[in-house]
């Protein structure tokens, strides 16, 4: 409603007020001109970015929903698509593998990145907390398909710098270190390979804003290090970790390439179901049927869409303004 | 870890918790860092070397040549083409998202307009969502539209970078002093001049900070164009390592054939798809570690 309230606040309801401050009626009249203008200018310069974000933001979600409520023909199917690919098999199978990962990978997120970050901040030397965060950082760089293909080998026994230890579990063969029920735990671990580090670094960054004066209060006080990341550093993060276990939890519902490139890479060892996403994507691509598919997508789509409109709702974190 | 002997003697609980948080540390950073320098290794080995010496034993230059040569020699040089590809579609898409981000961050920041509320509301929510949440969603539209396998159903998804936009929100809204444009309005400039020459100028830092990330996410995405692009050709890199996966016996025994990879060619195309990030990363993390840090201490 703000631009309710601004137009209120530019029609001259009051002109003679201004008067009375001794201001030229003309000035009002140019500055009401030039807040015009303004005004303009502001939707032109959004126009393009509303048009893109129209065409690749919402139109495609609502296309989906259209596609998701209907059958092949058009013809209103409320619900069933949505039956059809909840009653596949492969639905529940997949919707598991998510959630053991889900699990794996936000626990380690949590206990680790946490950690981390408060021992690099804890480390005096600039140049070692810095090297160190640059270290953690620097896996960021591969993500996609590069850091999965880069795991291929670090899980494969026979080349991995990891191999002794892999045949020390008593894996030898790269089918062996891949079998399921290793899965969710090796997904979680390409995942938090490449993206702790950039979480590892927004906690430092809002370690660094806590006052100096409250950590020294504590430590006057006689809290020893770990009290003080306990009673202080802990609570003070907890917004910065709301933030990133939402973020994570709605990235990962959409587990895709890790289980698609190790399933090509397995002969199928992996199946190519494995993920939700997989399967919208077996939907559209091998039984052609989008329908389905779009089931399947909006079905995530509505996760990642509640996830992220809780946190914006909840704000905190985007109080430039009134948003 | 020695260096975190203290200036002030009570930072940490003594010497044995001290050295347990310093092997975790040094843990942690062999987590990160081994897989990174194995890759580039491996990249000089034979097949046979990297399963016969140790991890870490690095091999030869001919070696490194030779493998050089079988990942350039692949399908006639497919890889070059993929390379290409990757190159267009992240700068083109970069270049859109710059052109459309930077003005809708000045004026969500400093107009007003009608919808603004609810594009910024809308701009939050898709920012938070998963990049691959619409990727699905977004097919199904483009291949009702017929764009299906063109260059421009990839690049013009990447151009729309809500992320983008926050930033330069943000950039605009705490940083430009309103009075300076005021000041400029004054000296008689219009409202495209205001923005051209006071407010772009001064937004170096975050159009830097946006291209960047934008680059990286468009560069290292895959889902998007392998649901997109049907054929080789139009592959780009990220999408051509899968395809120099099935072709490599050693994870996929059915490739062997002429047109097949070793190991360490494979491993010299996982450095080469990363090499673009990797570079600019080392090149600009000063700047970035601050922007990062400085999105994170926003409140």
């Amino acid at each position: 409603m703000t631009t309710a309230q601004s137009a209120g606040s530019e029609t001259p309801s009051r002109p003679a007020a201004t008067d009375d401050n001794g201001i030229p009626k003309e000035a009002v009249s140019v500055n009401r001109d030039r807040k015009r203008r303004q005004r303009s200018i502001g939707a032109v310069f959004v126009a393009p970015y509303a048009v893109f974000m129209l065409a690749f933001g919402v139109l495609p979600a609502l296309y989906a929903i259209y596609l998701a409520l209907t059958d092949a023909n058009g013809g209103f199917t409320p619900t069933a698509n949505f039956s059809k690919v909840i009653d596949d098999f492969r639905f529940f199978a997949a919707a598991r593998h998510v959630a053991f990962f889900l699990v794996i990978w936000l626990g380690a997120l949590l206990v680790l990145v946490v950690f981390l970050a408060i021992v690099v901040h804890a480390i005096r030397s600039r140049w070692l907390s810095g090297t160190a965060r640059l270290f953690f950082y620097l896996p960021g760089a591969l993500a996609g398909a590069s850091s999965v293909m880069l795991w291929l080998f670090v899980l494969d026994p026979v080349a991995s710098p990891a191999g002794p230890l892999l045949r020390a579990l008593g894996w030898d063969t790269f089918t062996n270190v891949i079998q399921p029920s290793h899965l969710p735990l090796i997904f979680a671990i390409i995942a938090f390979w490449t993206g702790a580090g950039g979480w590892i670094i927004v906690m430092y960054g809002a370690l660094n804003n806590i006052s100096t004066e409250i950590m020294e209060a504590a430590r006057i006080d006689g809290a020893n290090p770990f009290q003080v990341a306990i009673h202080i550093q802990l609570p003070l993060l907890r917004k910065w970790i709301a933030y990133m276990a939402v973020l994570s939890l709605a990235t990962g519902t959409q587990l895709f390439i890790e289980p698609s490139l190790l399933s090509q890479a397995s002969n199928a060892v992996v199946p190519n179901d494995y993920s939700l996403n997989q399967l919208a994507y077996q939907y559209a691509f091998d039984l052609n049927d989008f329908n389905g598919s779009a089931a399947i997508s909006v079905m995530l789509l509505v996760v990642a869409l509640l996830l992220s409109a809780v946190f914006v709702a909840k704000g905190g974190l985007f109080d430039t303004e009134d948003v | 870890m020695s260096t975190a002997t203290a200036t002030r003697p009570n930072r940490l609980t003594g010497w044995s918790g001290r050295s347990i948080i310093g092997l975790m540390l040094v843990v942690a950073t062999m987590f990160f860092i081994v897989p990174l320098i194995w890759l580039l290794i491996a990249a000089t080995k034979t097949e046979h070397e990297l399963a016969v010496r140790s991890p870490f034993a690095i091999g030869s230059w001919d070696t490194f040549t030779s493998n050089v040569r079988q990942l350039f020699d692949f399908q006639s040089g497919a890889v070059v083409g993929w390379m290409r590809n990757s190159a267009f579609y992240s700068i083109g898409a970069l270049v859109i998202t710059l052109a459309i981000s930077v003005p809708a961050g000045y004026a969500l920041a400093l107009t007003e307009f009608r919808f603004r509320r609810i594009l910024m509301v809308t701009t939050l929510v898709v920012m938070l969502m998963p990049n691959t949440a619409l990727v699905l969603p977004v097919f199904l539209e483009m291949n009702k539209v017929g764009l299906v396998g063109q260059p421009l159903s990839v690049i013009l998804p990447f151009s729309f970078y809500p992320f983008g936009v926050y930033l330069t929100y943000i950039y605009f809204s705490t940083s430009i002093p309103r009075n300076l444009l005021a000041a400029a309005r004054l000296d008689g400039c219009n409202e495209v001049q205001v923005f051209t020459r006071i407010a772009l100028p001064l937004a170096a830092p975050v159009v830097a900070l946006v291209a960047f990330f934008s680059f990286v996410q468009n560069w290292n995405n895959y889902f998007l164009p392998f649901v997109m692009l049907p054929s080789s050709d139009s592959y780009p890199m990220q999408v051509g390592l899968s395809t120099l996966l099935s072709s490599t016996p050693a994870f996929n025994p059915s490739a062997v054939g002429s047109e097949s990879m070793h190991l360490p060619a494979l491993a010299m195309a996982t450095i080469l798809s990363m090499l673009p990030v990797l570079i600019l990363f080392l090149f600009s993390q000063r700047f970035l570690v601050a922007g990062m840090t400085a999105g994170g201490v926003k409140e």
